[in-house]
């Protein structure tokens, strides 16, 4: 209940915030959005100020406004984009597929890998000489640093992979072979690098925590009783994956606000490329609308991470229940 | 004798160098004894208990033997003690409220760890059940995960767990520091009643507290600064003790029964010596309110009377001389 | 004591949480660190305590990670304080463009504006670490004493700490930024600094209250207690010190992670108006196609730069675990 109620809090106050955006910019948005336009008649302007005013819904009183923004968070609906003049809905929909594209597999199997090498790192020495330097090298490595290192060896050096975008312009978006086989080529520059960033992330996380679960006292224990190393083994990575657990939720969660450097290095169509335009162009609707993307996203993230927990750590059954560990 | 300890040295490697925790012990137990260990801490008694069954990464086996059941016992060779750990040699370790693998109930642990000891989980399903009765716990421990029992329960839950295969030898590992005046009563109960059943043949049990000896133990060894310092039957410990730091110890004791802390022993003063570079001679000496020039000479430790081993100049001079305290605490009898 | 690397780290910029609760960072194995020696006995507590201190340096100088990890630092150190010094140019005096790196220019000129660009990398190692300290100390002080709080009262004010925690996780640290730097239009390093610290705390405030429960639980705080002692005075004096080691590593990454928020914000341009750090130079960079025309050594030092500080900061820290916890120095 107390969790439900600290999501509650944290949707309210979040969605809250996404809404005073356009509100707290300086400047007006509609004066900003007519500025793009060469009106020069008086009335003509003062005729478009009004129209615009009501499509974007800011010729209401404040309450008002803030009542209808949770209408249409409800509803799905985040006005217009100035930059592109389409439905917010529609921008992000067309990016999404992208940064999915491009995140899921690149957390994913950071982590599953990751976590293996970081585990045998812990108990192989010669290996953790390699692994924690490497490791550490990836992880401090910036994403824009290493995103450009990618880009200046692989594209422009050795010419392997393009640069840039997320597939041959001169290609149509679709079903099509040639579309896919470019939208891969184009895929695998932005991959490695959130790929090797994450690696990095992973691998020592585990390696660490591995190392702890290898020291604790039940492990102590077992070993006093003669269990095998396997054993062992078996229970400081099952309880050590479950910290890891929780950030490869949080990890995913993210994902919906796609990997901005990354993506905007690589110039790759995905939600954090549209941030990084939305706020170059001042478009603060489509902002708005990402950001409630990014919300709803950590948010459910959160949550699963909560229920997740219960099912796979016992202990946390308890404190659900009230009583103390 | 089911246990036979000859010379037996443990040390620490440090980065300072080694630490001669246990340096040159000899002693044996018997079938069905209970043997106390006692002394504080830093003397080297948990490192003994310990390295009997387990000796970890720093911890090296540094010369002497140890038998059990006749057999040697290759406490120095990790790999070779596997084998002989859980089935003949066991541990109640000190931690043994957090021993238990908080993400597994209690009864898959067991079954993982007598899996992987090549034992049948399902044979002694039962045998494990009427234990677990046997402590006082209910049968659905086994069904439930550790940090759902109060500590003590868990502490029992080890102990049964420790002695599931009838180990020939049990090291208690101070199982009784954490606990209430009551529980200790309980829980050295059910260390003389595992005795009494044949769950283990002999158990030493590792203290600083002399009172939950005198009422569990049947002798009683006192170390100090990694050497033996005096081994008798409980009541001649108690009663008649011959090393200066045993009558120490006892008189620390506010009284018989009731529970002291590491704090008044304080009431010794001084320090026990670094076990880095121990002083050569007694190693008492310093604290020593009887210390003579004799002293800077390492005591022998010897059977002054049947049964009564210490390791003390001044008691092997005063058993020599005609008339002495041992013949006065005779007289007294 | 097992402080960990955050998994997630720098990888959720776009909610900028550093959230996820650092692996390990919250399991205490605080009971080794005060093991000092084996054969401890008694004794004078200030007798102790110089022990220990002596303990330490002895421990660290023979720790061949701190002392690798601290010397890269120290360098960097001298770097940050006297790099306007001995930058052989001025940061703007201009040459030829895209010289290629040469005795003259050790990491040649960048192009179209032909600056010397390691004159500029030793003036942004300064401003990267500035915000990186400042980020450090704000994020540790909030998270401390968050931490403590909620840790050492427990009930109502614990559960709304917590609150406040889990919701300051939840708020995306981009879009704070964004809506700030719209408003602040001229921003300083301190501004950036100090933002970054404010909405980068929380993973410390969970782990300083799971540390805080636990050594509370111990005897010496009974005892304390029981002379009648007042509760601020318990954990300046007792709790504290007890976890000074471990307060210790938590800057360290701090420090490190600060530093990598803060070279994503220069990136993407929002950050200080008026600096030049390492995320700025690759943020220029790029907008100047250093990339397309082959401009490599613009970016490529300064970020390799950056790498190696970061790097550094680990290690020094790795170090610094095996120094203060025993179990883990004959690994």
């Amino acid at each position: 209940m107390k969790k439900v109620v600290t999501y509650l809090v944290a949707f309210f106050v979040a969605t809250t915030v996404d809404w005073g955006i356009p509100h707290l910019m300086p400047g007006n948005p509609v004066e900003i959005y007519l500025s793009r336009f060469n009106i020069s008649s008086n009335t003509q302007y003062v005729a478009l100020q009004k129209t615009i005013s009501e499509s974007f819904g800011v010729n209401v009183p404040l309450w008002q406004q803030y009542l209808d923004f949770w209408k249409g968070v409800l509803h799905w609906n985040f006005g217009i984009s100035f930059y592109e003049t389409a439905p917010v809905t529609h921008i992000i929909a067309q990016a999404i597929p992208y940064t999915l594209a491009l995140l899921v597999p690149a957390i994913l199997l950071s982590y599953f890998l990751g976590n293996r090498i970081g585990a045998m790192a812990a108990r192989r020495k010669v290996l953790d000489n390699v692994v924690l330097p490497i490791g550490y090298v990836f992880q401090a490595a910036p994403y824009a640093w290493l995103a450009l290192l990618l880009a200046y060896v692989f594209a422009v050096r050795l010419r392997w992979f393009p640069p840039s975008l997320g597939s041959n312009p001169g290609i149509a978006v679709g079903w099509s072979w040639s579309f896919i086989l470019s939208a891969l080529h184009h895929w695998v520059l932005p991959f490695l690098s959130v790929f090797l960033v994450s690696f990095g992330g992973w691998s020592i996380g585990m390696r660490n925590l591995v190392i702890y679960e290898l020291e604790t006292d039940y492990a102590r224990y077992l070993r006093s009783l003669g269990a095998s190393q396997r054993l062992v083994r078996r229970y400081a990575y099952r309880n050590a994956v479950l910290p890891q657990l929780s950030g490869l939720a949080l990890a995913l969660g993210v994902v919906v606000g796609g990997n901005i450097v990354t993506e905007v290095v690589f110039q790759y169509p995905g939600l954090g490329h549209l941030i990084f335009l939305a706020i170059t162009n001042e478009d603060y609707f489509l902002l708005q609308g990402i950001f409630m993307f990014i919300i709803i996203g950590v948010l459910l993230a959160n949550f699963v991470i909560d229920i997740a927990y219960v099912v796979i750590d016992p202990r946390t059954r308890l404190s659900m229940t009230g009583a103390t560990a | 004798m089911s246990v036979r300890v000859e010379d037996l040295k443990i040390y620490y490697t440090t980065l300072r160098g080694e630490v001669k925790a246990v340096d040159g012990v000899t002693f044996s137990i018997g079938d069905g004894e209970i043997m106390g260990l006692a002394g504080e801490s830093g003397c080297g008694k948990s490192t003994l208990g310990n390295g009997l069954v387990f000796l970890e990464g720093r911890m090296r086996h540094a010369g002497g033997h140890v038998q059990l059941d006749g057999q040697p016992l290759p406490i120095g060779d990790s790999r070779a003690m596997e084998a002989f750990r859980l089935r003949q040699v066991s541990i109640i370790p000190q931690y043994a409220m957090s021993a238990l693998n908080p993400t597994r109930k209690i009864g898959r642990m067991t079954a993982d760890l007598l899996k992987s000891r090549g034992v049948d989980y399902r044979k002694v399903l039962e045998e494990f059940k009427r234990r677990v009765r046997l402590v006082g716990l209910p049968e659905d421990v086994l069904d439930r995960y550790p940090f759902e029992l109060s500590g003590g329960m868990r502490q029992r839950a080890t102990m049964v767990i420790s002695t599931l295969l009838n180990p020939s030898l049990l090291i208690g590992d101070e199982v009784t520091s954490a606990l209430d005046v009551s529980t200790q009563r309980a829980v050295g109960e059910m260390l003389m009643e595992f005795r009494d059943r044949g769950y283990v043949k002999s158990t030493v049990v590792i203290t600083h507290d002399l009172s939950i000896l005198a009422q569990i133990a049947d002798s009683i060894l006192v170390m100090y600064a990694g050497k033996l310092a005096e081994k008798a039957g409980t009541a001649t410990i108690v009663n008649n003790p011959l090393h200066p730091y045993t009558q120490q110890l006892l008189a620390s004791l506010p009284e018989v029964g009731l529970r002291y802390d590491e704090a008044p022993l304080l009431g010794i003063p001084g320090r026990p010596p670094s076990l880095l570079d121990p002083p050569k001679g007694c190693r008492f000496r310093e604290r020593c309110p009887f210390a003579f020039d004799k002293c800077v000479e390492e005591p022998p430790f010897v059977e002054l009377r049947p049964g009564h081993e210490v390791a003390c100049w001044k008691a092997l001079q005063e058993a020599q001389v005609p008339g002495g305290p041992m013949v006065a605490q005779e007289a007294a009898r | 004591m097992s402080v960990n690397i955050e998994p997630s780290g720098h990888k959720s910029l776009a909610t900028g949480s550093p959230a996820a609760s650092p692996a390990g960072l919250g399991q205490p194995s605080l009971a080794e660190a005060g093991a000092g020696g084996t054969v401890a006995g008694g004794g004078v507590a200030a007798a102790f305590a110089g022990r220990r201190r002596w303990e330490f340096m002895h421990f660290a100088l023979r720790n061949k990670k701190l002392m690798i990890g601290a010397g890269i630092e120290a360098v960097f150190v001298f770097v940050a304080i006297f790099g306007p010094l001995i930058a052989p140019y001025g940061v703007t005096k201009t040459f030829p463009p895209g010289l290629h790196p040469s005795l003259h220019h050790l990491f040649g000129t960048n192009a179209p504006f032909g600056q010397d660009v390691f004159s500029q990398a030793l003036t942004g190692v300064r401003d990267s670490y500035m915000v990186g300290a400042l980020g450090a100390v704000f994020a540790g002080v909030v998270g401390l004493a968050v931490g403590f709080a909620a840790g050492w009262r427990g009930g109502w004010l614990d559960e709304l700490l917590q609150l406040l925690t889990n919701v300051v996780i939840t708020l995306p640290q981009l879009v704070l930024m964004i809506v700030l730097s719209a408003y602040q239009t001229n921003r300083s390093t301190l501004f950036e600094g100090v933002f970054i610290g404010v909405t980068g705390w929380p993973w410390v405030a969970r782990a300083v209250r799971a540390q805080t429960f636990t050594l509370k639980a111990r005897d010496f705080v009974d005892l304390a207690k029981l002379s009648g002692r007042r509760a601020s005075s318990i954990v300046v004096k007792d709790i504290a010190p007890n976890m000074a080691s471990y307060i210790f590593l938590v800057f360290v990454l701090l420090f490190a992670s600060s530093m990598l928020v803060a070279v994503n914000f220069d990136f993407l341009g929002l950050g200080p108006s008026n600096s030049y750090s390492i995320g700025d130079m690759m943020n220029y960079a790029s907008q100047w196609s250093a990339l397309q025309l082959g401009v490599w050594w613009w970016f490529i030092p300064p970020g390799a730069a950056m790498t190696l500080m970061v790097v550094a900061l680990y290690i020094t820290n790795v170090g610094l675990d095996e120094v203060f916890n025993p179990k883990l120095r004959q690994q």
